[in-house]
């Protein structure tokens, strides 16, 4: 993911001059070519994440369109009062990539996870969260960003994402997309965790339940319409991400729903617990410690099926 | 041009009489910066209010948000708006509130009252200067007691680096933050040193001369480094039971009390 970023952002930087890459010393070589071919627009801040923030909307004030580059659990974990009044506030084309996002990084510990910079982000006005499932929308999502006028969050893992999407799908922020059909129930995906979704749906398959997948790229603004027309078709939806309980997009859709007074069966939440995670191991093993694998998602939708119509 | 000594007086009973008509507060440090702001909009930056967009013109970076009362004074005595403009505004319901929002008075370039975010803005304005090869300066006026944020110094280390000579900080150095002494509180001495061992050229002068800190102010930028301009300065500075006197961090004269403030700056 980061290296389809990369060298998307090049490409976009190579027609936008307006383009300009602050990185808080990190990226070691991942750069070199916008180090290269830009060198006046690329900076290194140093370990300085609120200086970073600052520094973008400076230049976001004077015309340019900043990118803001380092670990999750940095940036916003380090400048979210920054992102909140010196980007937000002034409602700035501004672009916040937290790279190694969720658990991506689980084996460096609790310090480099990144499982409440969603609910830290939704809560302030104006802001735009886009998780991307794979390389191919890391690069459609970054160019959205680029385009949209006002702030956003892009929420990335690190490397060597299975791929979700064979050719590039039909990215808009705020748009759901539907990656597979089904009868029975229904997966909202999150971002990297989305090949996990799809994997749970065909063990489902094999024992007869139809599950349809749906990829959440855009977790601030909900895609209501998507979400309206798949709270009315299925009985039981699984919420899949890599984030805590409270304010992930578990709870951006649970809070919709309260508020439409749509939904009538189960919403159920495959991600993070309310706790840090201490245990060496790596990305799978802390997933799978909480249950964010196909065999155990696909055994909660066949259980709360069985609940919902017995 | 009018004498700037008599401009600075005029300011400050501007400022009194917002303070008191609007009973907007933080009149002490308003009078402690009133002069570092009328020399930048009186000849020290390239500002004025025929070319308030012009994207050449110098831009003043206000980080000491709680101080607008002196930096919308200081504007509408430049020319950007009325002084009844103001009145309107900050008594109207729906109109404005005590820290600059975003848009705000008009020649106003930030939104500002949390403390350490200026000089990291300031910063990336001189450097969106350089990359779109633009000539205009930026110039941050901060407070002491703001030097307290860590993120004044993550941009302190930074500029110098990044050879921006566009970038001035200036400094009100009145000795005051909201509770107490600010080179009681945290070791803020020796302040000019601080900025030089960043890196950066310092200079120190009286911050209640606004024909030196005009000076100042226009020559910055011809160096190899950006400069930080310590001004010191006193709280309550022009009223007599004002200066020096912390209880004005918060208080808000009444109609007395202005009238013998004013009386004071007709002298």
């Amino acid at each position: 993911m980061r290296n389809a970023f990369a060298a998307e952002l090049c490409g976009l930087a190579a027609h936008d001059e307006r383009i300009a890459l602050i990185s808080s010393d990190i990226g070691n070589n991942l750069f070199n070519e916008f180090r290269e071919r830009f060198p006046s627009r690329f900076m290194n801040c140093g370990i300085a994440e609120a200086a970073m923030t600052g520094i973008a909307a400076g230049m976001a004030l004077c015309g340019l369109k900043p990118v803001t580059y380092t670990i999750a659990s940095f940036n916003p974990g380090r400048c979210v009062e920054q992102i909140r009044l010196d980007i937000c506030l002034h409602n700035l084309p501004v672009v916040i990539v937290g790279v190694g996002a969720g658990l991506s990084y689980a084996s460096l510990g609790p310090t480099h996870h990144a499982l409440e910079d969603i609910a830290w982000l939704r809560a302030i006005p104006g802001m735009t969260i886009l998780c991307p499932a794979d390389a191919v929308e890391t690069r459609c999502a970054l160019r959205a960003a680029l385009a949209h006028d006002g702030p956003v969050y892009l929420r990335l893992g690190k490397k060597n994402e299975p791929a979700v999407h064979a050719g590039e799908p039909d990215f808009e922020i705020g748009r759901n997309i539907p990656l597979r059909g089904g009868e029975d129930a229904c997966i909202l995906a999150v971002g990297t965790v989305t090949p996990i979704a799809l994997d749970a749906a065909r063990l489902l398959e094999e024992r007869s339940i139809s599950c349809a997948v749906t990829g959440i790229h855009t977790v601030k603004p909900l895609d209501t319409d998507s979400l309206r027309s798949v709270f009315a078709r299925y009985p039981v939806v699984m919420v899949m991400e890599e984030h805590g309980p409270v304010g992930g997009t578990w709870s951006a859709i649970a809070e919709w729903a309260a508020e439409q007074n749509v939904g009538t069966g189960r919403l159920l939440r495959c991600a993070a617990p309310d706790r840090f995670f201490f245990e060496g191991g790596g990305q799978n093993w802390a997933r799978k410690r909480f249950g964010i694998d196909a065999e155990h998602a696909a055994l909660r939708i066949a259980d709360a099926l069985r609940a919902v119509r017995p | 041009m009018e004498d700037l000594k008599e401009k600075a007086a005029a300011l400050r009973r501007m400022i009194i009489e917002l303070s008191c008509q609007t009973r907007t507060s933080h009149l002490g440090s308003a009078l402690s910066c009133a002069d570092i702001l009328l020399a930048a909009y009186n000849g020290g930056l390239r500002i004025s209010p025929e070319e308030a967009s012009h994207p050449e013109r110098d831009r003043l970076v206000f980080s000491k948000g709680h101080c607008a009362l002196a930096l919308v004074c200081a504007l509408s005595q430049r020319g950007f708006c009325t002084f009844e403009h103001l009145l309107e505004k900050f008594n109207r319901p729906g109109g404005l509130q005590e820290h600059p929002g975003f848009p705000y008075v008009p020649g106003v370039e930030n939104a500002s009252g949390s403390l350490g975010h200026g000089l990291p803005l300031g910063l990336g304005m001189a450097a969106a200067a350089r990359i779109g090869q633009m000539n205009y300066r930026v110039c941050v006026v901060m407070g002491d007691g703001e030097c307290n944020e860590g993120s004044v110094w993550e941009a302190a280390m930074l500029a110098p680096a990044l050879g921006l000579n566009n970038l001035c900080v200036v400094v009100d150095f009145n000795r005051w933050q909201a509770t107490g002494r600010s080179c009681e509180i945290t070791r803020l001495e020796p302040l000019a040193e601080k900025w030089s061992a960043f890196g950066w050229r310092s200079v120190e002068c009286d911050g209640h001369d606004p024909e030196r800190l005009r000076d100042l102010l226009t020559a910055f930028g011809q160096e190899d480094r950006p400069t930080a301009i310590i001004a010191h300065t006193v709280k309550g500075k022009g009223v007599s039971f004002m200066e020096d006197d912390n209880n004005w961090h918060y208080r808000i004269p009444n109609a007395e009390e202005a009238q013998a403030a004013l009386k004071e700056l007709d002298r």
